[in-house]
């Protein structure tokens, strides 16, 4: 075994994006993700990369965009309130297919809301957040070991579909402590050139232009649509990241993301020492949304545990077509699920079914 | 085996090198271990307070509602805490910044005057040593000899400290004896 | 009118008398002159000159309205060894991204912000500009800035030449044929302060908007005069030596 350190979710980001050889972070302080622009204001130097402390959320964004059509591997995070800012860049950073990482370190909402941990950011990643039609690849970190494999991943995916990867991760998965392994850099997927597009001068070759303006009157911009959506389909083909634990024999299916799917693995063992059979489909890649995984057990019971109001669930529906009994446990404002909780709700549902 | 610890005092009373040390113990040890710190306005005024869960299980949930393990290094602390332990749990008071009594009767009580003790050593900032030496006995989850190998390399980087930090956590084990 | 390699050479989409074209050739000249085409990466901003990359024949990025500071600041920062233009119109750079003009400003960033200001926004059709003149009549003051709390126009080079960060900040005006020269050396100035590295270079240039201003040609040159009593010419930060 490789020897392990502990650190925070915020700072094993930091860890994995360097080694990925991200060489640009700009970003601007907010709780409860500091520790992402700290971090990188003291390591980036080092490995020989930029840092900037942007004036605001949208000039963070905006230097993504250029380090980005730059031909670097480039980082920006922060949390809820922040990411809100960030949309229209988000929307120019997509519709451009320029490759980034983007974390979102989730706070209560809405407004300035509070800085205790919430996933009602969820509807706004995956559905979009900016205008137009664009897809951002959505990662969710349950651990600081997934915070910092799936940032690792995540620039592999961002330069293999050449579109912007976020971290959905929470207050909780940023700032608590856990060992984690530091890996080496090695490539997931195929990374193709980038020559073709960069922008680095004209010397040799063609000028490139980086826009995402279609103003003809042809059908451009349709066409332009067209590409992305099929690549939307690529990537929905392709990537589909999910865990269960303990569906073989479930009658009640848990269905959580994140921070919550943890507490809810708890739930389980405990509901399962009571007799019930419960198991958990743990999504890890939102967008994609693993339809297929929810699509195998149509006609079960579910019950979606979020720290919201209920955002997911709809996906949840609809991977199940909304066949079965689907409960909801959730509430926004910075609840936290604890396991006792979810034994009694799994208890009354068997209640009353 | 799990065992879900606070850590609770006033800034300056090393909380947070406390629940990184015990974290780092119990990782050296084998054990899965998982801590957050207080962070943001709920640091500010003066108080801070960690959590460290330690197990020979992966861990569900990170946030710690009712420990079954509490260091209280200040008064306003046991103020704070003292409801939340589970019945049966251990709490362990610095008595030396906390006259005040535990009023509930299902807690075991420890009472050290670590910020006493560590003044005695030599330097009152290894009051949180203290007291995690008297955890260690106390609990007896973690080995005391890992815990100063632990030391060691965490303040790897100022060893003119881990003298006295050794020191003190023998002294705050010795007070469970 | 002799070749100009970093221009296309197509004929541009801009109006009768417009500015734009004339500080498209100063650019695109003194660009051939130095020998930066192959070395450049302009934005083209949100404004009539958005369409700039179907005239310039170079490296390009699209920025969002008002983004265009930042987006140059990493380019910049990304390929130190490169030239980096940022082309911004009033609107863009001193309304929607005074933020972002500011502070790329105050950190000195080692790039050229060339800023043409004609006190109006073009493109949307004639809305008031954070630099449209006071009792200007636009599409948003029917009766004139100043009579409904408008303020009066954002002076940008005076503003900037406070901060320690830039190195090189010049005000000209392209109505006249010595207005015309004086620009071409403002900005040469500023880009050799770029390849210099001394850091941030700007120039704004007073420029015509006949079609918005509802004036022929000639008069719009005239209203050119009445915008240099609020926007007065002349070098308003040079600390290139010092650095």
């Amino acid at each position: 075994m490789t020897e392990k350190i502990l650190m925070k979710g915020n700072e094993a980001m930091v860890h994995a994006a360097i080694k990925a050889g991200c060489t640009f972070y700009a970003g601007y302080p907010i709780t409860p993700q500091n520790e992402v622009p700290e971090q990188m204001s003291a390591l980036m130097p080092k490995a020989g990369g930029i840092f900037i402390q942007a004036e605001a959320e949208l000039s963070a964004i905006n230097m993504i965009f250029g380090a980005s059509a730059a031909g670097v591997r480039c980082m920006t995070s922060s949390s809820s309130p922040g990411i809100a800012l960030k949309q229209e860049g988000i929307s120019y950073i997509a519709g451009g297919e320029l490759p980034c990482v983007i974390a979102n370190v989730m706070r209560g909402g809405p407004g300035l809301g509070n800085i205790r941990a919430s996933q009602a950011d969820y509807f706004q990643s995956v559905k979009g957040g900016g205008h137009g039609d664009y897809k951002l690849i959505v990662l969710a970190p349950s651990t600081v070991q997934e915070m910092y494999d799936l940032t690792m991943d995540a620039f592999d995916y961002a330069d293999h579909y050449r579109n912007p990867v976020l971290i959905l991760a929470d207050g909780i998965t940023g700032q608590m402590v856990e060992p984690v392994e530091l890996k080496d850099y090695k490539p997931i997927l195929e990374l193709p050139s980038k020559s073709g597009w960069i922008l680095d001068g004209c010397k040799g070759r063609e000028p490139h232009v980086v826009k995402t303006l279609f103003l003809e009157s042809d059908d451009r911009l349709t066409k332009h649509n067209i590409h992305l959506q099929e690549k939307y389909q690529r990537i929905k083909d392709e990537l589909c990241l999910c865990k269960e634990y303990k569906t073989e024999d479930a009658e009640l299916f848990i269905a959580a993301y994140g921070i919550t799917a943890r507490v809810c693995k708890e739930a389980v063992d405990a509901a399962r020492k009571l007799g019930y059979k419960v198991g958990i489909i743990q999504p890890v890649s939102l967008w994609p949304f693993p339809e297929k995984i929810f699509a195998k057990y149509k006609g079960k019971d579910f019950l979606v545990v979020e720290m919201s109001c209920g955002q997911m669930i709809e996906d949840v529906k609809l991977s199940l077509e909304c066949k079965g009994k689907i409960h909801f446990m959730g509430c926004g404002g910075g609840w936290y699920p604890d396991t006792e909780q979810i034994v009694t709700k799994v208890k009354e549902i068997y209640g009353r079914s | 085996m799990k065992d879900d610890i606070k850590i609770a005092g006033h800034g300056g009373q090393g909380v947070v090198l406390a629940g990184s040390l015990i974290a780092n113990a119990a990782m050296d040890q084998g054990l899965e271990t998982c801590g957050m710190v207080s962070y943001g306005a709920e640091m500010r005024g003066g108080t801070a307070n960690a959590t460290v869960i330690i197990s020979d299980k992966p861990i569900g949930s990170p946030v710690v509602v009712n420990p079954t393990t509490a260091l209280i290094l200040n008064e306003p602390s046991l103020k704070k805490f003292e409801e939340s332990l589970v019945p049966g749990g251990i709490i362990i008071i610095n008595t030396s910044e906390c006259k005040k009594k535990v009023s509930r009767t299902d807690l075991e009580v420890v009472l050290i005057p670590a910020t006493e003790i560590a003044s005695e050593l030599g330097n009152k900032k290894a009051t949180n040593m203290v007291m995690i030496g008297a955890y260690i006995k106390k609990r007896g989850i973690i080995d005391i000899q890992v815990a100063i190998k632990t030391l060691k390399r965490v303040l790897g980087k100022k060893p003119e400290l881990v003298e006295i930090n050794q020191k003190a956590l023998i002294k705050g084990a010795e007070q469970c004896m | 009118m002799e070749e100009v390699k970093t221009l296309k050479g197509n004929s541009m989409h801009y109006c009768t008398g417009c500015g734009h074209t004339i500080v498209h050739r100063i650019i695109a000249q003194l660009m051939d002159e130095m020998g930066l085409r192959e070395k450049a990466i302009a934005s083209a901003p949100v404004g009539c000159a958005v369409l700039f990359y179907n005239y310039f024949n170079m490296d390009i990025i699209e920025c969002a309205h008002g983004r265009v500071p930042s987006v140059m600041s990493a380019i910049k920062r990304v390929h130190p060894d490169k030239f980096v233009l940022a082309y911004q119109g009033d609107g863009d750079l001193a309304a929607i991204g005074t933020t972002e003009t500011l502070h790329t400003a105050n950190r000195g960033e080692n790039i050229t912000v060339i800023f043409v200001n004609n006190a109006i926004y073009g493109m949307t059709g004639g809305q008031m500009a954070p630099t449209t003149l006071p009792s200007q009549v636009t599409t948003t003051t029917p009766k004139g800035r100043g009579n409904n709390f408008e303020g009066g126009p954002l002076k940008v080079c005076e503003l900037l030449s406070v901060l320690d960060g830039p190195a090189y900040i010049e005000r000209c005006a392209v109505d006249s044929a010595e207005g015309l020269k004086n620009t071409k050396e403002a900005i040469r100035k500023a880009f050799q302060c770029q390849l210099d590295g001394k850091g941030y270079s700007f120039v704004e240039v007073l420029s015509m908007c006949p079609t918005n201003w509802k004036m022929d040609v000639k008069s719009s040159i005239g209203f050119i005069d009445k915008m240099k009593e609020y926007f007065p010419l002349g070098i308003f930060k040079d600390v290139r030596n010092e650095r």
